[in-house]
């Protein structure tokens, strides 16, 4: 099992690292100088956390992988994590739904790994949970203000909706790499998790009096490696100084 | 219509830990009472400030009128009584 559990939380690293990384590209552009410090908050937050998964990842590897090597030192099939943490920023209501529906979802799946039976996740999971808490609630705020707004806030809103819409699917598609750990209990069953995000997402749209979108093919396969083009743009940017001077620190 | 004018200010209160006060802390511009609160938290809050925000809009602040400063507060320099300076504490009473 260990094998398939390293493989498994480096995915969920990657989720968020990458994520991380591109809610970092909002800093000194953000709208408003507010946001200009929310969104990096969330950014540091995503990073820990991926810094604690890594880390735990390999030490369970063993195979002397530090978080930096996982970060920095991989190709672009090695990345796993859900297309959705990958996608352009787009606007801002693109990016605050976007995040709305991450930290949907990583609120309920830290709650569930609070009570995992290996206590290291456990551990991480309860730090993670109230960034997770506090992340979904600024972001349902601003999907519900945006939703609501302006005629412009609610027609981007809308376009925001429909453009993510194929994104949101991959989040209930079980890892294969993560069947033993599911079965362990060490990770929760992640399909479980869906009539919960569904719910807590139906209630924030018709606050924002915004339509839900319509059923469409989930895109899926970056639990497989397989990335959109944005992947490798991004990969240039965040491994550049690993790249260039491998095994710098500051 | 500029952002400043489309958005209201608030004024921060943050309260470092239990048994002290609020302080103000600064100000920031958001939306609406809840907005306020989230980034009031975001922007001052990010090293472990406090236990407790308060924000305020700032146009419910009544403040004295710089111009009237000389007629609201010289009155009390020459007042020197008001201080109670003039006591013999004893050593072992220490600080007070």
């Amino acid at each position: 099992m260990s094998t398939a559990l390293v493989a498994a939380l480096i995915g969920l690293a990657d989720d968020h690292l990458i994520l991380g990384h591109r809610l970092s590209e909002w800093c000194g552009h953000a709208p408003m100088l507010e946001e200009d410090l929310a969104m990096p908050n969330i950014a540091l937050d995503l990073i820990g956390q991926a810094r604690g998964l890594y880390t735990y990842a390999g030490e369970l590897e063993g195979a002397g992988r530090d978080e930096d090597t996982l970060a920095f030192g991989r190709l672009e099939r090695a990345y796993r994590n859900l297309l959705i943490c990958e996608l352009p920023n787009g606007d801002f209501a693109q990016t605050m739904l976007r995040q709305f529906y991450f930290a949907t979802f990583m609120h309920l799946f830290w709650q569930k790994v609070e009570c995992s039976t290996d206590t290291t996740l456990a551990a991480i999971a309860a730090k993670a949970v109230k960034e997770a808490q506090y992340h979904r609630r600024h972001c349902a705020e601003w999907v519900i203000r945006l939703g609501d707004g302006t005629d412009e806030s609610a027609v981007r809103m809308h376009e925001a909706v429909t453009l993510l819409a194929p994104y949101t699917g991959e989040f209930f598609i079980a890892d294969p790499e993560a069947g033993g750990a599911v079965a362990a209990g060490v990770l929760p069953q992640i399909q479980t998790l869906q009539p919960a995000w569904q719910a807590d997402v139906e209630q924030v749209f018709a606050a924002a009096k915004l339509a839900l979108p319509q059923a469409v093919y989930a895109q899926k396969g970056g639990r497989r490696g397989l990335h959109t083009e944005a992947m490798g743009h991004l990969l240039a940017q965040l491994q550049f100084m690993q790249r260039s001077f491998p095994d710098m620190t500051w | 219509m500029s952002e400043a004018e489309e958005i209201p200010l608030w004024e921060v209160f943050i309260r470092p830990r239990n048994g002290l006060a609020h302080r103000h802390c600064g100000s920031l511009h958001a939306a609406d009472a809840e907005m306020a609160l989230q980034a009031a938290r975001d922007v001052y809050t990010r090293r472990g400030e406090g236990l407790s925000v308060w924000v305020i809009p700032s146009a419910q602040i009544v403040a004295s009128d710089p111009q009237d400063r000389d007629l609201l507060f010289d009155p009390a320099d020459d007042k020197i009584y008001r201080h109670p300076s003039f006591y013999n504490i004893p050593d072992d009473v220490g600080h007070m």
